[in-house]
């Protein structure tokens, strides 16, 4: 009997009730290694949501009596936080020393050597690129990997498999062939770029360096990409000049950063001219990793645009 | 009397609460991710305040003067520096998570997420 039965379920007209009846899926009864891993992720799908309409949903749930407690107990408690810790804030700014003093801690040998020595030492005229690109260069090394690592994070969690969907819904978005538009960004265009590389190579001289640079760069290229449309913007900039000069860029730095960390600490001549203080080629390393950091914040800026907006190259 | 002479301290400390309250009281996460930024704009008027000295020049050589009694202080400019990178990255992460929540449940109420993702993990 028990045979028969075994027999019964294996086959096919045993099989088409149950699906008939609703109490199995068509895919339930292939084997194991002929399902496909989308075939599991509908089944799970499908699965999950029946689950899930039968459950309550948070609606019902956000009305509750335990919920509504939670939330009164919650607001009650983040007003006593936030007034206790605005008013402490605010008692301690009152007790700092007054603004604009000199005799401010924050005012003791650091900055003094940083400001005496630093024309003599890192050749830059702009005390805080010196410090910032000389001094601490490592520190700003961190920083454009951080900002690195964001880019990549974004890339991972927005990166659409399917760009033509993708495409199909910004085409909603996207400005058509409009004429003020294109006019003024072809003017604009031109004159933002020089603007920002002009930042960028003034860095060591003036107000400004890679980070302001290169986010006047990015705007720039977002200008571009929003007049003339993606096919055209990805000529000029894509996922390959992406990879490319950003990598090349931290590496560059990397290695040039690490050479002179290296050598000064040896005290080895580093034979690395500093150059007449003022003049456009002084101040040894910082013009370089100037516009490395630059490169590296505009791309950084156009590829978190891209992504936002796309989700891809 | 400090309350005066420290407007520019004071200013930044509250900029900073309207911030933290915005992270508390707010369900949503995009409200929470600008109260995020407001605290950070916050701490960044709180270090230019810290490095500025009364009649003195930005950090930036003339003429040749390396007296260090003839500028403001440099390092506060650096860390403020360090901190629009650092904030501009976490905000553009925040952003991605939160369009992946939004796909993943449709909400951006922290309520019904949290609901929906502890009873997901039940099962």
């Amino acid at each position: 009997m028990a045979r028969i039965r075994d027999n019964y379920e294996r086959s096919a007209a045993y099989r088409a009730e149950k699906v008939i009846k609703g109490e199995a899926e068509p895919l339930d009864f292939l084997p194991e290694e002929d399902r496909t891993t989308e075939d599991k992720l509908t089944i799970e799908k499908t699965v999950k949501e029946s689950e899930s309409e039968l459950s309550l949903s948070p609606e019902t749930l956000t009305e509750t009596v335990e919920f509504k407690l939670y939330s009164r107990i919650y607001k009650a408690l983040s007003v006593v936080v936030c007034i206790i810790f605005i008013t402490s804030l605010v008692i301690t700014a009152i007790h700092l020393p007054s603004l604009g003093s000199d005799l401010n801690p924050a005012n003791n040998e650091v900055p003094e050597r940083y400001v005496e020595k630093g024309v003599e030492e890192t050749g830059a005229i702009n005390t805080v690129a010196g410090m910032i690109l000389d001094y601490r260069a490592f520190d700003t090394f961190g920083e454009s990997c951080v900002l690195f690592a964001a880019v990549i994070c974004v890339l991972i969690l927005l990166k659409e498999s399917d760009l033509s969907a993708a495409e199909h819904s910004d085409r909603q978005n996207e400005p058509k062939n409009d004429g003020i538009l294109k006019a003024a960004a072809s003017i604009l265009f031109p004159v933002i770029i020089i603007f920002g590389f002009y930042v960028i190579l003034n860095g060591h001289l003036s107000a400004g360096g890679g980070f302001s640079g290169g986010a006047i760069l990015g705007s720039g290229m977002i200008l571009y990409l929003l007049a003339f449309g993606f096919e055209k913007a990805h000529k000029l900039f894509n996922y390959k000049t992406f990879a490319v000069t950003v990598c090349s860029a931290q590496i560059f730095y990397c290695i040039a950063k690490g050479f002179s960390f290296f050598t000064g600490a040896n005290e080895i001549e580093t034979h690395i001219p500093l150059g007449n203080p003022g003049d456009i080629l002084s101040s040894g390393l910082i013009l370089p990793l100037n516009i490395c950091v630059g490169l590296v914040v505009a791309y950084t800026i156009y590829t978190f645009y891209v992504m936002f907006r796309r989700g891809g190259f | 009397m400090g309350l005066i002479s420290n407007y520019e301290e004071v200013f930044a400390v509250i900029l900073f609460g309207i911030g933290f309250s915005n992270l508390l009281f707010n369900r949503n996460l995009l409200k929470k991710i600008i109260g995020f930024n407001i605290m950070d704009s916050g701490v960044y008027l709180f270090l230019a305040s810290m490095g500025y000295i009364d009649g003195r020049m930005a950090p930036i050589i003339t003429d040749g003067i390396t007296d260090a009694e003839a500028y403001i202080n440099p390092v506060p400019s650096g860390l403020v520096l360090t901190g629009i990178v650092v904030s501009v990255s976490v905000t553009a992460m925040m952003l991605a998570l939160t369009i992946r929540l939004y796909r993943r449940y449709n909400t951006l109420n922290l309520d019904e997420i949290y609901m929906f993702a502890s009873r997901e993990t039940k099962k």
